[in-house]
């Protein structure tokens, strides 16, 4: 990043990130099946990168435990995402990360929906629509520039 | 003479016009064994020196040059100063000579007999003649070397030659690309720089012909046989830009320049030199640059990507302002250090009043760079920060908010300490003391986890401030503290207040010792109540008393560090180990085995004195033994057993023995080994406190019945006679030895016979080499060999257990006896009975023991005997892999993988293409130990593979994927891990298989345990960006 580049939210707010997951007895037993819940699907969304900072989507609150609906059983997941400021050009970028690590680390059986926290971002309809429809999802990563970006955004840089 | 000289003739006339360069070798050595002198050699050259052909005068000069090259030594003043004016003569020459005559001229700068006026004068030609850059590589080098020659030798008459010298200089280097001669050329620069030439008018010219490199960037060519690096380069280049302030006015508004760079290895760079740089300046080289040079840094820092750069910028300006306090003030001037850390707080200070947004940190990080500049520094910032910092943190209410204001001041205290100051200046911190101490108490007594967390830094970070907290302040953190250990159940949070109480009571032991230690025994010796008739209840409270005497143990042994701590924080727990063996306090075996991990806990970190030896080898020591034996000599009948004879509290016994005599007062150490073989031989109790035991005991001696309370003893006799140091003599080791090692073969109770085993087996370890040693091994070996020979004897077990050790003794130390060890023990793998437990020997053999036969117990271990082992080895185990009936073969795959797991990297890489293919079958042996312990092995290997893994790609990843489905969880995690490194191979060589992972990770991505699926995700992950835009 150099001194001409200029960021859209330069000082933005930070939060805290949550510890790994405390191993529970249970999870250690051979026998016990584990149900994926909102934790285990929270766990994947979390550190996936924030395109314009060196920060995590849940530094910056952008994603929380709260806003991840998941039924094991039904296989279905929702996941309301907050972008950090009403007018955010990333908006779209971050659902389609965070579709696209969903679709990588998750069953094909779940039925995955991304959208945006109602009434936080200025063209909420519109990100919503596109990040809903299929064919557009794919036809974005057909763009192998757009796949760069989502590519990085998932790439592991640090441990949490 | 005349034979001499026609030989002479001979001689040039074969290099000249025969062009046999091996003459001047020849030539070379008779003017060194005195055959001939330079001057004949001179007549001698006499025709060819004036041929009007020039590849004629080329030879004759490049000849007397080599000569030279080899006798400078020898010259006489006279001599060279004729060389000298034929050489610099000849700089005027045809340019094919002049390759020559820059290799006479080198040589002769080399001559301690140069007459004075020379150097100045070669030179003079040397500039005013040749225009260095068009000469090749070498001769290039040539001059640079004459310039380093003589400015070693005749210092002061370059300095004579003023700033000529400089300017010959630069314009001799101006222009030069090689990465060789630039090392050269560097250092002449900075030898002009450092040894004080003159640069005159020219100072900007030799800034401008070095500094046109910087920054460096230097890729060596594969296979350089040069070896040149672009460290070196960076380095030398450094030092020349760095090495005179009076580069200052042009090096810094480069530095600023190159700062705004998008290549990060430039913006190390000049970060690193601006902080070299920084060393040499003074405040007025910087004055006019002040404001540049924050603003770049502020910006590294705050828009930092990398940690490197974030920390390289910090050091910067660390060294900015140290430069800055360097500085004496004038009456009339500005105090620099003063309006310089004043733009530093205009730009950060505002940002610490938002502690929950993205720039707190790096403000937070600047200051406290610029903190750790001088004490003056520190001063003007924590004036500046402190009061602010303090009243956020009493108007917040957020937790959150208020940890990272704590965090912030903490980071405060740590650079202040880290800055020089010296012992009689007071710390910057004084003025804040009251208000500083009430946040830390506040922090401590706030209900939550991570914000107490920190308090406890803060207060340990106070702590090392020397002088700065009052002992009425070290008082109340005692009382915070222990409210802490004794109420708070988090973990973390007690972990971090044992932790602070470590750290406190090493530098204020009387307030602990005072307060406490009291307290904590009180505690500690309460029983919980009994009253309560509800049982869930009851359950409950029990386990909270537990936790707390957990914590009150752990906190006692932290404490312990200084001797006087450890007067009075021992016998607390000896208490506890002696209450609970008499029933008048009920403390479980838990509790009794964490006192136990104490005591060896303050063994291991207690400063080795006279005081602190005696303490554990005539009370601690007696005391634990004493109290084992009156637990062993129980009477069984009675309903109540104590404690001590667990063998979970023996086991923890045993190390506080072995860490005090390893580490502890030596001579003390021998009186307490040889109390204990008398103890153990004869039944001498009388060194034992509480002396009121039966005279007749013996502990050695097999017991009637199964009893085994009393031989199990000798776990502790272990303790005390195998952990010596190697000076230290062991009493009547003979006897011993022998008994022993009846023990360990008759004795059926596991842990005796196991223990009698280990003893004996660190004593061989230590014993000295010889017959004796010697006949003592093959005895044993005919004895325990018999033994595993019958078929039908009982004690099979025994004599197993007591050969593995024996040969873990003798293979540490290299003894040639050890084959015949191991070789046995490779032709149990095929026995119907010993077979799975010969192959778990192996790992035996190649790891670390705890409690004997390691480094900390002072045995005879040699460096690589795992590699020695292998490498003796392996081509006997896959022979007999190869031999073995099928159902003996996972025995030979388990001993492979145990051997192997344990071998350095290093060298499982190298010997890994050997034994890939059994590994790989190993892969799929059905035994699941084998496969775990496989993969285990193979993991590390695959993150830098061996190319003969990389030829078995296609068997690797099958056999991988295969086990992903296998029943047992570990295998399914341990194999997703691999197939995660496999990812990070050479892309050309997995990009093939990314299809067909992807398909076969799916299916674990369901996996009915969390854990698997996780790994499943991480490893997916991977194999999804391999090959993808912006992946890999």
């Amino acid at each position: 990043m150099s001194g001409g580049t200029h960021l859209e939210n330069a000082n933005p707010v930070i939060f805290q990130r949550s510890g790994e997951r405390l191993l529970t007895a249970t999870d250690e037993d051979e026998d016990v099946h584990d149900p994926i819940d909102d934790r285990e699907i929270f766990d994947l969304i979390r550190s996936i990168n924030d395109p314009e900072h060196p920060l995590s989507l849940e530094e910056l609150n952008v994603v929380e435990q709260v806003r991840v609906m998941v039924n094991d059983a039904e296989s279905t997941v929702g996941i309301e995402f907050t972008p950090t400021i009403p007018h955010c050009s990333m908006a779209t970028l971050i659902g389609l990360s965070i579709k696209v690590k969903l679709l990588r680390s998750l069953p094909e059986r779940f039925k995955i929906d991304v959208s945006i926290t109602p009434g936080t971002h200025a063209s909420e309809d519109a990100v919503n629509k596109q990040l809903a429809d299929k064919e557009r999802v794919a036809a974005a990563l057909e763009n192998s520039s757009l796949l760069e970006v989502v590519n990085q955004c998932l790439t592991t840089t640090r441990t949490t | 003479m005349a034979a001499d000289s026609a030989l002479l003739l001979s001689l040039v006339e074969e290099y000249v016009s025969g062009l046999q360069d091996s003459k001047a070798k020849d030539t070379a050595r008779g003017v060194k064994d005195g055959q001939f002198t330079v001057l004949q050699l001179v007549e001698a050259l006499g025709l060819s020196l004036t041929s009007s052909q020039t590849h004629t005068r080329a030879r004759g000069v490049q000849l007397l040059s080599e000569v030279l090259h080899e006798c400078y030594g020898g010259l006489t003043e006279r001599e060279v100063e004729v060389l000298i004016a034929f050489y610099e003569n000849r700089l005027k020459d045809h340019h094919a000579i002049i390759p020559p005559v820059l290799q006479g001229l080198r040589a002769l700068t080399k001559c301690t007999a140069l007459p004075p006026g020379s150097a100045v004068s070669m030179l003079r030609s040397l500039f005013q003649d040749v225009h260095v850059q068009s000469l090749m590589l070498a001769e290039r080098a040539c001059v640079y070397n004459m310039l380093i020659n003589l400015m070693e030798t005749r210092e002061a008459e370059l300095k004579g030659l003023g700033a000529d010298f400089v300017f010959g200089f630069v314009q001799s280097m101006d222009g030069e690309r090689d990465p060789r001669n630039l090392l050269l050329a560097f250092q002449v620069a900075k030898t002009i720089i450092r040894r004080g030439y003159d640069l005159g008018k020219f100072t900007e010219e030799l800034f401008e012909v070095t500094s046109c490199y910087f920054p460096i960037d230097f890729t060596p060519p594969p296979n350089d046989p040069h070896g040149i690096t672009k460290e070196e380069l960076i380095q030398m280049l450094r030092d020349v830009l760095t090495g005179t302030p009076l580069f200052a006015e042009f090096l810094l508004p480069l530095i600023i320049e190159k700062l705004d760079s998008d290549v990060q290895s430039s913006k190390l760079d000049s970060l690193q030199t601006l902080t070299a740089c920084l060393s040499q300046y003074e405040h007025k080289d910087l004055a006019e640059f002040l404001e540049g040079l924050w603003a770049s840094l502020r910006r590294e820092v705050f828009q930092t990507t990398s940690e490197k750069i974030e920390s390289a910028g910090l050091a910067a300006l660390t060294a900015l302002t140290s430069c800055l306090s360097r500085s004496v003030l004038n009456s009339d001037s500005e105090d620099s250090l003063c309006t310089f850390i004043n733009l530093v707080l205009e730009d950060c200070k505002h940002h610490l009043s938002e502690p929950d947004l993205k720039l707190v940190w790096p403000s937070a990080k600047l200051l406290q760079a610029a903190c750790s500049g001088s004490s003056r520094a520190s001063h003007l910032v924590t004036a500046a920060v402190m009061p602010s910092l303090v009243e956020q943190y009493n108007n917040r209410t957020q937790c959150a908010h208020r940890r990272t204001l704590l965090e912030v001041v903490q980071r405060f205290i740590q650079a202040v300490k880290a800055s020089p100051s010296t012992d009689n200046e007071e710390s910057a911190f004084l003025a804040f003391r009251p208000s500083l101490c009430s946040m830390v108490f506040s922090a401590l007594t706030e209900n939550n986890d991570s914000l107490q967390i920190t308090a406890t830094s803060v207060l340990t970070s106070l702590a090392q401030q020397t002088g700065l907290l009052l002992d009425s302040d070290i008082e109340l953190a005692v009382d915070h503290l222990t409210r802490l250990l004794l109420m708070e159940e988090d973990d973390r949070v007690s972990l971090a207040v044992v932790q602070c109480v470590g750290a406190l009571a090493a530098l204020h032991p009387a307030a602990f010792i005072t307060k406490l230690i009291p307290r904590l025994k009180n505690e500690m010796f309460s029983e919980p109540m009994k009253q309560d008739d509800d049982n869930d209840n009851k359950a409950s409270e029990q386990q909270s008393h537990h936790a707390v005497r957990q914590r009150c143990l752990s906190a006692l042994a932290a404490m312990s560090t200084q001797s006087s701590v450890v007067q009075e924080s021992t016998p607390v727990l000896l208490e506890v180990l002696s209450s609970a063996h008499t029933g008048s306090v009920d403390f479980s075996v838990e509790e009794v085995v964490l006192a136990c991990r104490s005591l060896q806990r303050i063994a291991e970190q207690v400063q080795d004195t006279e005081e602190t030896g005696r303490c554990f080898h005539e009370i601690i020591i007696p005391r634990l033994l004493s109290l084992a034996l009156q637990a062993a000599l129980q009477d069984e009948s009675s309903d109540r057993y104590s404690p001590l004879v667990e063998e979970v509290v023996l086991s923890a016994i045993v190390p506080v023995i072995s860490t005090s005599c390893s580490r502890l007062q030596p001579t003390l150490a021998g009186q307490t080994a040889s109390r204990a073989v008398s103890l153990f031989l004869d039944g001498d109790v009388s060194f034992l406190p509480d002396n009121s035991f039966p005279s007749h005991i013996q502990l050695l001696k097999k017991q009637q019945g199964e009893s085994w309370s009393q031989s199990q003893m000798v776990c502790l006799l272990m303790g005390c006679v195998c952990s010596l140091p190697r000076s230290v003599e062991v009493p009547r080791m003979d006897h011993l030895l022998s008994q022993l090692e009846e023990m360990s073969c008759t004795c059926s109770h596991p842990l005796s016979y196991t223990s009698a085993a280990k003893c004996f087996a660190g004593l061989v370890n230590k014993r000295a080499q010889g017959d004796s040693l010697d006949g003592l091994i093959q005895n044993t070996m005919k004895r325990v060999c018999s033994e595993l020979d019958s078929a039908s004897s009982s004690v099979r077990t025994q004599a197993f257990t007591l050969m593995i050790w024996v040969a873990k003794a003798l293979l540490h130390r290299y003894h040639p006896l050890s084959t015949a060890l191991t070789d046995k023990l490779f032709s149990l793998l095929d026995d119907a009975e010993l077979g799975p437990m010969a192959a778990d020997g192996f790992s035996l053999l190649m790891s670390d023991s705890v409690d004997v036969l390691n480094r900390a117990c002072h045995a005879d271990i040699r460096i690589m005997y795992r590699q020695r082992f292998f490498s003796e080895n392996s081509a006997k185990l896959v022979q007999g892999f190869n031999n073995a009936p099928q159902e003996k073969k996972p025995n030979y795959l388990k001993a492979l993988s145990n051997i192997v797991n344990k071998l350095p990297k290093q060298v499982q890489v190298t010997e890994l293409p050997a034994l890939l293919s059994l590994l790989l079958e190993a892969l799929s042996c059905p035994d699941q130990a084998v496969q775990l312990s496989t993969l285990s092995c193979l993991q590390p290997v695959l993150i830098d593979p061996p190319s003969a893994l990389i030829l078995q790609l296609e068997a690797l990843v099958s056999r991988l994927l295969a086990l992903t489905s296998s029943p047992a969880m570990n295998v399914r995690i341990a194999s997703l891990c691999c197939i995660h490194a496999v990812s990070h191979f050479p892309v050309h060589e997995v990009l093939p298989f990314r299809a067909r992972v992807l398909r076969a990770l799916a299916r674990p991505l369901d996996d009915k345990k969390r854990m698997v699926r996780s790994e499943a995700v991480r490893a997916r992950a991977e194999w999804f960006l391999l090959g993808s835009p912006g992946g890999r």
